[in-house]
């Protein structure tokens, strides 16, 4: 059976293999060479340097928005994390309704960002409304809302993935744990969290990189308002490549910044967490 | 194990069928070779509310002569994406639009030069052709106004007519008026100043039209990299006016849609509602007989004599990069729809467009006839000079900008907007490329 697989992987791998060709690394390199061209259609670029590159760095926006971003990301990392893993926790104790509860929270992940956005927006601007402000007035206001609005959406998903991790704790290390007299919250700290590395890994990363990504909710909750106050790094990118004539090579440039940080990121928090595994 | 590889087998078809389709159709598509040699039409249009006219046009196009025309029509707003992203294309469109100078300057590569050809004879005046240099890189082909649309019999039942608004003042009296018994009448003056993303071009652009079009008629100038800002106080006084006589709170301006205002409009919530002709459709429904259009006054000295804002931010351009055949293809189909009986009805009735063509036919639009009315009573015509405004990035801070000041209305935040329109101004004209 083996060999068969072996022997046939390159036709399995193939459909796969040519769409993310032409989905993901032509589009990737495309991408690069633009960031240093001038043009007005991605088929037609005139080479020009390192000069999107400087206006890039020379944009006040797009270091706010880089801050912004960052703030957010650790903000939501901290929410969605702790709030996901406390509701592992109590909905893989033994009671009633828990598959219900965990179909419940898992939803609002099966919505669309751009949905929500405007689903979210009604809301906030309904209750602000009382205290005649609204949304766009105040980036904080955005910000918050943004938060509330990603923790809803994500939580759910990184739940199912705190559970599944829990779960495949095996069940003598807890029992041996609490012969031994370790109290509940010892056995949490000291067993079930290093225990569950793997899933807190996963889940880390997805939620930082969601956090940086952020574009749909940003565009349809805030849309950068005030004055591009509320803007976050990849709506930034959006609005520089169309907002003005001649500037889609700066967008480029600024996507291409933008990967390197979100890759960098990625990495750094890998690699801190994953260190901290322990071999079950 | 035959089990598995039978299975193995029946899965990999799957994918290979999958993968053959998937790359089978583009090819499919590019053979229909009978048809290269009478050359095809791809228009994308701008205009959504006329996009269902445009693809009976085009069916009937290809009905009477067997040229292939294909309409796309971009969402409201998505117009420069959906452009950008077609062009890249090799079916890339032929006929596409440009919204003026500032449009023009990105496309001004992709623009076949117009002169002399069988659409541009048809002109009534020559301003209607869009230039870069010599060159008659586009053609408008639909002028339109905008104004203070106003609805009659409200109007008359706060005990005025259109008669008693010459000039700022006493358009202001009317409107303070309404506010002032508005709970007797049961209507505000003017619909919600919606600041929302389907709104804020009311103002952001249409309304920031009028201080710009003062400023270039004193300095004798049609475009400009510096504004000077002379008029601003005149647009916060009209601003002020719209966003304290309505039917919200200033604060809520900025969850405001386009359709809020139209329904309020329509359910006669308001007498006011600053917009133009092409919402006639939408709008109809409150009868043509309460229709109406003013010419938005700002306080301006001789403002008397100043009619609805005339004319265009359409202009047909070519795709210079299309295959020959394919370019006589449009500029025949361009021709075909501004002379032929069936094009100019499409256009003139189906679409309520007034056409600058010698076929041009009388409106059926009350709104097109009202403000045609101005200028047969000589008043003069404000024109479009917001297609000069540097980018939409200037648009956008103005914008926000003005939607901060409606909260809170301190001279601090007219400050804020002053700084967005002349600095905002002066810094996006030179970022301009």
């Amino acid at each position: 059976m083996e060999k068969a697989i072996r022997r046939y992987m390159p036709i399995f791998v193939l459909p796969t293999f040519c769409a993310f060709i032409l989905g993901f690394i032509v589009p990737f390199i495309m991408g690069i060479w633009l960031s240093f061209c001038e043009f007005t259609t991605v088929t037609d670029a005139k080479f020009v340097g390192l000069s999107n590159y400087i206006e890039a760095f020379k944009d006040t926006i797009f270091r706010h928005s880089f801050w912004y971003t960052v703030l957010f990301a650790v903000v939501s990392l901290i929410v969605i994390n702790v709030v996901a893993f406390a509701l592992a926790l109590a909905l893989t104790q033994k009671m009633k309704g828990t598959n219900i509860f965990r179909t419940i929270f898992f939803m609002p992940n099966l919505i669309g960002g751009i949905v929500l956005g405007y689903i979210w927006q009604l809301i906030f601007n309904g209750i602000l409304a009382k205290y005649s402000t609204a949304l766009g007035l105040n980036e904080w206001y955005g910000f918050w809302g943004l938060i509330i609005l990603v923790s809803w959406q994500q939580i759910g998903y990184m739940m199912i993935i705190y559970i599944a991790g829990l779960q495949s704790i095996p069940g003598d290390v807890m029992e041996a744990a609490q012969i031994d007299g370790a109290s509940g919250i010892q056995r949490l700290f000291r067993v079930t969290i290093p225990m569950m590395m793997p899933s807190i890994t996963i889940c880390m990363f997805l939620s930082i990189t969601n956090g940086f990504k952020l574009f749909d909710q940003n565009l349809s909750l805030t849309a950068g308002e005030p004055a591009k106050m509320s803007e976050m790094m990849a709506l930034n990118i959006f609005n520089t490549f169309y907002g003005r004539t001649g500037w889609e090579g700066v967008g480029q440039a600024k996507a291409v910044i933008f990967f390197v940080i979100v890759v960098a990121i990625g990495m750094i928090q890998l690699r801190a967490t994953r260190s901290k595994e322990v071999q079950q | 194990m035959k089990k598995k590889r039978v299975l193995s087998v029946i899965l990999t078809v799957a994918m290979i069928t999958g993968l053959a389709a998937g790359c089978g159709s583009s090819s499919g598509s590019g053979g229909s070779g009978s048809d290269e040699a009478k050359g095809k039409v791809y228009y994308l249009n701008f205009k959504p509310e006329a996009d269902e006219y445009w693809q009976e046009l085009a069916e009937t196009y290809t009905e009477e002569t067997g040229v292939e025309v294909t309409v796309l029509t971009a969402a409201s707003g998505e117009y420069e994406k959906t452009l950008k992203s077609e062009m890249a294309k090799t079916d890339a469109p032929t006929l596409f639009q440009v919204n003026g100078p500032v449009g023009l300057a990105s496309w001004k590569d992709y623009c076949y030069d117009l002169s002399g050809s069988d659409i541009a004879g048809e002109l009534t005046d020559d301003s209607f052709a869009l230039m870069d240099g010599d060159k008659m890189a586009g053609i408008a082909y639909v002028i339109e106004n905008y104004g203070i649309i106003y609805n009659k019999a409200l109007l008359e039942k706060a005990g005025y007519t259109a008669d008693d608004i010459t000039d700022f003042d006493s358009f202001k009296k009317v409107v303070e008026d309404i506010t002032a018994r508005k709970d007797e009448l049961g209507f505000s003056a003017f619909t919600s100043a919606g600041m929302d993303g389907s709104s804020d071009w009311r103002f952001k652009t249409h309304l920031a039209n009028l201080p710009i079009y003062y400023e270039y008629k004193d300095e004798g100038i049609n475009n400009t990299d510096a504004i000077k800002g002379t008029y601003l106080d005149n647009y916060r006084q009209i601003w002020d006016l719209y966003i304290n006589n309505a039917t919200c709170e200033p604060t809520e301006i900025s969850t405001k849609t386009a359709d809020d205002a139209t329904a309020e409009f329509v359910t006669e919530e308001a007498v006011f509602y600053q917009n133009g002709t092409w919402e006639y459709n939408n709008i109809a429904d409150i009868g043509d007989e309460n229709l109406g259009i003013l010419p938005i006054y700002i306080g301006v000295e001789g403002e008397e004599n100043q009619g609805v804002c005339t004319g265009t931010e359409n202009y047909w351009c070519v795709n210079v990069k299309a295959s020959e055949e394919d370019i006589q293809a449009t500029l025949d189909f361009m021709n075909w729809c501004v002379t032929s009986d069936a094009g100019v009805e499409a256009m003139c009735k189906d679409m309520g467009f007034v056409i600058p063509f010698n076929s041009n036919l009388e409106s059926e639009n009350t709104l097109v006839n009202e403000a045609n009315k101005y200028m047969e009573d000589g008043k003069t015509p404000v024109t479009w000079v917001f297609s000069t405004m540097p980018s939409e990035e200037w648009k956008n801070g103005v914008g926000s900008a003005l939607t901060a000041y409606a909260a809170d209305q301190t001279d601090a935040n007219w400050d804020a907007v002053v700084t967005a329109f002349v600095d905002g101004w002066a810094t996006e004209a030179a970022a301009a490329k």
